[in-house]
């Protein structure tokens, strides 16, 4: 009987616990950097904080003691990322329709499923030369160079492929039943899908939408030569057609100062970006399972 | 079976609704049902009975065109509705399905509120009546009123099996279709609800032609007048498919009480199937 | 003619006498013509996706033509990249863009797939394993920028004694035959396997929950411990899932710009060792691109097609992989 008693010293058993005690460190170690990285950047970030920093603007690098604040950054992030989402969600949305209600199987269809995939695997700096290759260096947008709309343009390759995919994904969801139902009714496929399948997949589709925005806020490299950099602000429509500010082309231009203050206004704006960024994301998450 | 046969049990009926003359329906290359042929009777229940497999359901959906939406499905034959071929180039599914409503087997309410159930196929339709006169006198054709009145702004999904049926009903009734199809109706659910939906089949067929497709032989001869009975057989190529092909179609009481053909009297005895 | 009249008669037909009240009975053309407008608006939108991936392509090989042209295939051997003397190589770039990535996910796999393991096999409770979760989703979600910050201004500072003695004891090794005196690959591949860390950890954790539950019971079953179950059953069974992972990430590591420009100190001179500044591809056109012109600009180009091709094979690759892993349950 006494076989089948546990054998703590046994070969097995200290390989085995030794085996996990391995995976507890690797764990630790892989959710490590997340919270150093955090800490660090409340904490340093947060010491320069206050009310002013939202409404001031960013100084030109200087020896000068402050380096101004970052308010035309995250209007210039918010104008940028907008003009992105409006670019980027009626295409994703129509290619998504397309791929879940309309293909059939056919090569033109494998072949945008293929080209989403490719396109979403496209390094972020590449959309920036892209962009500039196609748009500022060319001038075509009413003789402009660097501006936030070629910004947007090259922020909304990055998101196109992720709304195609999450369009299709979620109106895959939806139970064949429902669309029966509404041709059973004698509805056009243009009725079916804006009137049923489209609204009922509209929790999944909007939460990859707006985590795909989110991740779109955060980008820099395709920015870096399209939409540029301002110590301005942004006023009227004709400055979309201008160099704009934003958070993350600022913490890279300012990180790489040499001058205490500008690095300091780097890490404000860094919290600032990581707050909107997962503030968005845990509030979509929360707000899913409110509405579960 | 030769189609000679099958012509000659069918007790021609001149007010008849729809046609299926020699209908072949394959999918891929592989037949599903092979040449039948029947008329369906105006304003009466038509019953498609038969063992799983023999393709009842394959027929009932080619009348609103319903495997349009199956990749590879294809027929061949007349399908005749009011004098027109329902397959013919110019005819649009989308309007044959106005005037041939459909309830499938499980019950697919749409997540809108009841009201808007009802409301959604009427407004397709073009619907320029009062329609909250529209919403519960359908409701009512269903029998489902009662349980509705209070909820109307409810998600048609709270409701229990066999009242979502009963919308779903309700919704098709809304249209007011020429042809009311039901693939399997009730299977999905318990009897006390089965026996409310085969009350408001005999309300609908007042108004109504309905084509019921169902593997409940009781409830084949407890609501429906006329009765197809379809049976499958192996294919001769050894590849182990079956088809599907009409045995023999009639008023529904000499289907069970004097069939002609001996598999039809071998399933409504229950020997097979 | 006989069937447009069927039509006609279909059209006209009236139910019950209560016709006037669906006057869309008949579909209106406005009607048709939104059905199918709607549909070819579907199909222009799914285009754009093909257009601007050939555009993308288009552009940016026109743009390398010039350089490739004068420099063929000799451009990603040679390492002198001198904008003044207007000679280009981008051989120090490629060798830092393949180096830092394949590094990074050394780094990143055991701990990727250790985590996956540690949350997927029941070693601790639900709760636990839904906080990793939201840890690895959230330092996903972290903008790469803010990585090359703390890289910056900590990661870099805190490893710069650790490598040094590295080189003390160990530059015979030519690997570490240079001190570290600031920005260096070794400290971009580290950030680089933070970065890719979160792909590697959440592919792997799905390639281990998707393996059917009777696996995992048979392997228990005839006395297999924890620990064997995983090597020789679990691992084996979700490899193909997760290898499709690895490679996901590898091409993520490749064409990852931002984190690796700030930390890999932009040298366009070849040095072996890891400790010595060095360069990638993407840093290099983030670093050059906004001020450079004429065959310089060309030269950036091709090296952005190079590395366009690679991270597109890469992900074939890993995507052909991940494909078949769905099909195999």
């Amino acid at each position: 009987m006494n076989q089948l008693y546990y054998r703590p010293l046994s070969a097995r058993s200290i390989a085995n616990k030794s085996l996990t005690l391995f995976a507890l460190i690797l764990t630790i170690a892989s959710t490590l950097p997340l919270a150093f990285i955090l800490a660090y950047v409340i904490i340093k970030g947060g010491n320069n904080l206050n009310f002013s920093i939202f409404t001031t603007l960013p100084e030109p690098p200087g020896d000068d003691l402050s380096a101004g604040g970052i308010g035309n950054a995250v209007l210039g992030t918010f104008i940028v990322t907008g003009i992105a989402a409006l670019i980027a969600i009626p295409i994703g949305i129509g290619g998504g329709v397309y791929l879940a209600e309309y293909s059939k199987r056919g090569p033109f269809c494998k072949f945008i499923r293929f080209g989403t995939n490719v396109l979403s695997c496209v390094p972020s700096i590449i959309a920036g030369v892209f962009v500039y290759g196609a748009i500022v260096s060319t001038r075509v947008i009413s003789g402009s160079t660097f501006s936030a709309i070629a910004g947007g343009i090259s922020l909304s390759i990055l998101m196109i492929p992720s709304v195609i995919k999450t369009t299709d994904e979620g109106l895959k969801l939806v139970s064949d039943d429902l669309r029966k139902g509404a041709l059973g009714v004698g509805a056009s496929k243009f009725a079916t899908i804006v009137q049923i399948t489209l609204p009922s997949a509209l929790k999944p589709i909007a939460t990859g939408i707006i985590l795909g925005i989110s991740r779109a806020a955060g980008e820099t490299a395709p920015l870096i030569f399209t939409a540029l950099f301002s110590f301005y602000w942004s006023q009227g429509s004709q400055s979309l057609l201008e160099p704009i500010a934003s958070l993350s082309v600022l913490i890279y231009n300012f990180a790489l100062e040499p001058y205490e203050a500008q690095n300091e206004l780097a890490l404000t704006a860094a919290l600032i970006l990581i707050a909107i960024i997962l503030g968005i994301n845990i509030m979509t998450k929360i707000i899913n399972r409110l509405i579960n | 079976m030769s189609q000679k046969v099958q012509m000659q049990n069918n007790k021609y009926k001149p007010e008849s609704m729809i046609s299926l003359e020699d209908v072949t329906i394959r999918y891929g290359k592989y037949e599903a049902v092979r040449n039948i042929y029947f008329d369906i009777p105006k304003d009466r229940v038509t019953a498609l009975i038969g063992p799983s497999g023999c393709g009842k359901s394959t027929v009932l959906r080619a009348i609103n065109r319903m495997n349009d939406l199956i990749n590879g499905c294809s027929i061949t034959g007349r399908i005749v509705f009011n004098g027109v071929d329902l397959y013919a180039k110019e005819v649009d599914p989308v309007e044959v399905r106005r005037k041939i409503g459909m309830v499938f087997q499980q019950p697919n309410p749409f997540p809108k509120s009841i009201y808007e159930n009802i409301a959604f196929g009427a407004r397709i339709n073009g619907f320029t009546g009062d329609m909250d006169e529209l919403v519960e006198s359908s409701l009512r054709s269903a029998a489902v009123w009662d349980e509705c009145k209070d909820k109307l702004k409810e998600s048609g999904c709270s409701l229990s099996g066999g009242q979502q049926q009963r919308l779903c009903i309700a919704r098709t009734i809304a249209i007011e279709p020429e042809v009311i199809l039901m693939d399997e109706p009730c299977s999905a659910l318990d009897p006390i609800s089965t026996l409310k939906i085969e009350e408001t089949i005999h309300e609908l067929k007042k108004h109504f032609t309905i084509v019921i497709v169902t593997h409940n032989m009781q409830q084949a001869l407890r609501v429906s007048d006329m009765t197809a009975f379809f049976n499958a057989e192996q294919l001769d190529n050894g590849s182990g498919g079956k088809v599907g092909y009409l045995v023999e179609f009639n008023k529904t009481d000499m289907i069970f009480n004097s069939p002609t053909e001996k598999a039809t009297k071998d399933y409504v005895s229950g020997k097979f199937g | 003619m006989v069937i447009i009249f069927g039509i006609y008669c279909l059209v006209m037909t009236v139910p019950n006498g209560k016709e006037s009240q669906f006057l869309l009975r008949s579909r209106p053309p406005s009607e048709k013509l939104i059905d199918v407008g709607f549909k070819n608006l579907a199909i222009a939108t799914a285009s754009m996706v093909a257009i601007v991936l050939l555009s993308i392509v288009a552009i940016v090989f026109a743009g390398a033509l010039e350089s490739m042209g004068k420099y063929g295939l000799h451009f990603l051997f040679t390492s002198n990249w001198n904008p003044v003397t207007n000679e280009y190589g981008a051989f120090t770039a490629i060798y830092g863009t393949i180096l830092t990535s394949l590094a990074s996910l050394c780094i990143a796999i055991p701990l990727g797939v250790g985590t996956a393991i540690f949350i997927t096999e029941n070693f601790i409770p639900q709760i636990f394993k839904n906080i990793i979760g939201i840890f690895i989703e959230l330092l996903a979600a972290i903008p790469s920028v803010v990585l090359g910050l703390w890289a910056i201004f900590v990661m870099e500072p805190f490893l710069r004694p650790i490598l040094n003695s590295l080189n003390h004891y160990m530059g015979w090794i030519p690997l570490f035959s240079t001190g570290a005196s600031g920005p260096g690959v070794a400290p971009a591949i580290l950030i680089l396997s933070i970065m890719i860390l979160p792909i590697i950890t959440s592919i792997a954790r799905d390639s281990l929950n998707q393996i059917p539950s009777r696996l995992r019971e048979a392997a228990y079953g005839v006395g297999a411990t924890r620990w064997h179950t995983i090597f020789n059953v679990l691992l084996p069974a979700a490899v193909s899932g997760i290898a499709g992972g690895v490679l996901l990430a590898l091409g993520r590591a490749m064409g990852e710009t931002m984190a690796v420009t700030m930390i890999i100190g932009n040298s366009t001179n070849f040095n072996i060792s890891l400790l010595a500044p060095g360069n990638t591809i993407a840093s290099m056109i983030a670093n050059q691109f906004g001020e450079a012109d004429g065959s310089q600009v060309s030269s950036l180009m091709y090296a952005a097609f190079v590395l366009m091709s690679l991270s597109l094979l890469v992900n074939i690759i890993a995507q052909w992989l991940v494909k078949r892993l769905s099909l195999k349950y």
